[in-house]
């Protein structure tokens, strides 16, 4: 029983002692940097004391309507991420449909993926103006090029005896899709949407930031510009929680899609 | 039959039958891409210049790659990329090699790394203006910090892989941190952090060059604001272009180079 108790004691000490160093290491940093600014040897006017970053969130939230910002670049994220879907999935079916098609274009598709597309914002200024469309159309285009990819990757991945199960059921072809190959290849697809996903949210922050125009990202750009450094700082930070808390809930959502992993 | 498909794949002799097609489908859409775009230019649908004309086009990209200036815009771009490879590179190789050699660090830290990696690195450059100043400092610092997550997270996961037996041998030659690194971890590791790279070279290009297009006044990023802002839209595009042959061609460079090529392959 002691046995039992001290193995159990140790297990709980290996699980907790590793998330007590991360968390008191960020918390040794912050009071750091806190102190070497009040004493003088960080420049406060470069880098704002933790204390008044983390006194400037209510403020921010209040003063600088974060949540309808917040609110806008989530609704510009889904709506960038229904085109990555609607037309990412489509062009996975497509390749997977005509091998002709794929045998030709796969590798077209992968240079897009692996290129720095965020670069033509400028262009979507000028063809779509300084408005949401841009910073949606910019989500789209980052997203669309790996959910091809990962669609195409999930169907032609699709195990041989379950083509074969449908074909002995004398399924029609539109069956064979929805009944076989589509369900089969679902957690393959929902990988791809998530790093859709969250290439097109990367993209629209980014952007929202550089045109200064939007949610999140304007909410940044703007405070800077002010010189706000303590709102600025506490803006970052928010972002970078907001994209965390979006990486988990997609990754919580993958993970659920595939079980068995 | 296997050997003989691995051989024409490695050797990459295409056969015959397969590949004409195929190639003819691929000059097919490259046309008809060319000619619808041509088409929309001279239809006069869209504004004035937004779609300008593919010989236009041609002869700004002429323009761009004979004009000495633009070199000296690229070379500033690439000297930040370069160092900013450089630090991202080192500081992401030192952090991976100690997240990847102690279990404790990995678990400490490495969720924080694989959490912040795919945030919008854009959104802390006024930060680093604030600390680098408006100068190449703080592009290179933008290329720096988004090079480092996935050089860090490859080079820790490639630690992970390493064969314990070639650790155990580094051990019982009473090899030092350092013959340990550069003899047995580095070698052993070669093609993840190589593929660390490959990514860490495009996420460091995108950082450099949102930040130029953002507050410079040299360097290819500044070049395409600068276009935009005049509407110069045939010099935007032969700039895209150039840009997006040199991500693309350094790419597969580092990819061929370190070998990633091969492993897929076998």
């Amino acid at each position: 029983m002691n046995g039992f108790a001290a193995s159990a004691r140790s297990g709980l000490l290996t699980r907790l002692l590793p998330a007590a160093l991360g968390i008191g290491s960020i918390v040794v940093l912050i009071g750091l940097v806190e102190a070497l600014i009040r004493l003088g040897l960080i420049n406060r006017f470069i880098v704002p004391m933790p204390s008044e970053i983390f006194l400037a969130f209510p403020r921010i939230v209040v003063e600088e309507n974060v949540l309808s910002r917040f609110t806008l670049t989530i609704s510009e994220a889904f709506s960038a991420s229904i085109l990555v879907a609607v037309f990412g999935i489509a062009g996975g079916v497509l390749l997977h449909r005509f091998t002709l098609l794929r045998q030709a274009t796969e590798t077209w598709v992968a240079a897009i993926a692996a290129a720095p597309l965020v670069l033509i914002y400028p262009l979507y200024l000028v063809i779509f103006g300084r408005s949401a469309t841009t910073i949606v159309m910019m989500g789209f285009t980052a997203g669309v090029a790996p959910t091809v990819l990962k669609t195409l990757e999930g169907l032609a991945g699709t195990r041989r005896v379950l083509i074969n199960v449908g074909r002995s059921f004398n399924l029609t072809p539109s069956q064979q899709f929805w009944k076989i190959l589509f369900p089969a290849a679902l957690p393959t697809i929902f990988v791809g949407l998530r790093l859709g996903l969250i290439f097109a949210l990367i993209n629209i922050v980014g952007v929202e930031f550089l045109i200064n125009f939007g949610g999140l990202g304007q909410l940044i750009n703007e405070l800077s510009e002010r010189y706000d450094l303590a709102g600025t700082y506490a803006a970052i930070c928010f972002v970078v929680l907001v994209s965390i808390c979006v990486f988990v809930l997609m990754e919580r959502l993958e993970r659920w899609l595939r079980p068995g992993d | 039959m296997a050997e003989a498909g691995r051989l024409s794949a490695t050797t990459g002799r295409p056969r015959r039958g397969l590949l004409r097609p195929v190639t003819a489908l691929r000059v097919g859409i490259i046309v008809a891409v060319l000619a619808t775009w041509q088409l929309l230019s001279a239809s006069g649908l869209l504004y004035r210049d937004v779609v300008p004309s593919l010989a236009a086009i041609a002869v700004a990209l002429y323009a761009t790659l004979s004009d000495p200036t633009f070199y000296f815009h690229l070379a500033t771009t690439g000297y930040e990329i370069g160092i900013a490879l450089a630090i991202g590179g080192m500081s992401g190789l030192a952090v991976g090699i100690a997240l990847g050699a102690s279990k404790l660090m990995a678990k400490a830290y490495e969720a924080y790394l694989y959490y912040l990696g795919p945030t919008p690195k854009i959104i802390f450059f006024p930060v680093m203006i604030m600390w680098f100043g408006v100068g190449a400092g703080s592009k290179v610092a933008m290329g720096a910090v988004s090079c480092f997550f996935p050089i860090a997270l490859n080079v820790a996961a490639g630690m992970r892989e390493i064969d314990p037996v070639l650790i155990r041998v580094g051990a019982s030659f009473r090899a030092n941190t350092w013959q340990m690194v550069s003899k047995i971890y580095l070698p052993a590791m070669r093609y993840p952090v190589i593929n660390g790279l490959r990514i860490g070279l495009g996420v460091a290009l995108i950082g450099t060059l949102l930040a130029e297009t953002k507050l410079s006044n040299r360097g290819i990023g500044f070049l395409v604001i600068q276009a935009y802002s005049l509407f110069n839209m045939p010099q935007m595009y032969s700039l895209l272009i150039v840009l997006f042959v040199i991500s693309i061609g350094a790419n597969a460079l580092i990819g061929r180079l370190g070998g990633l090529r091969d492993i897929k392959q076998s």
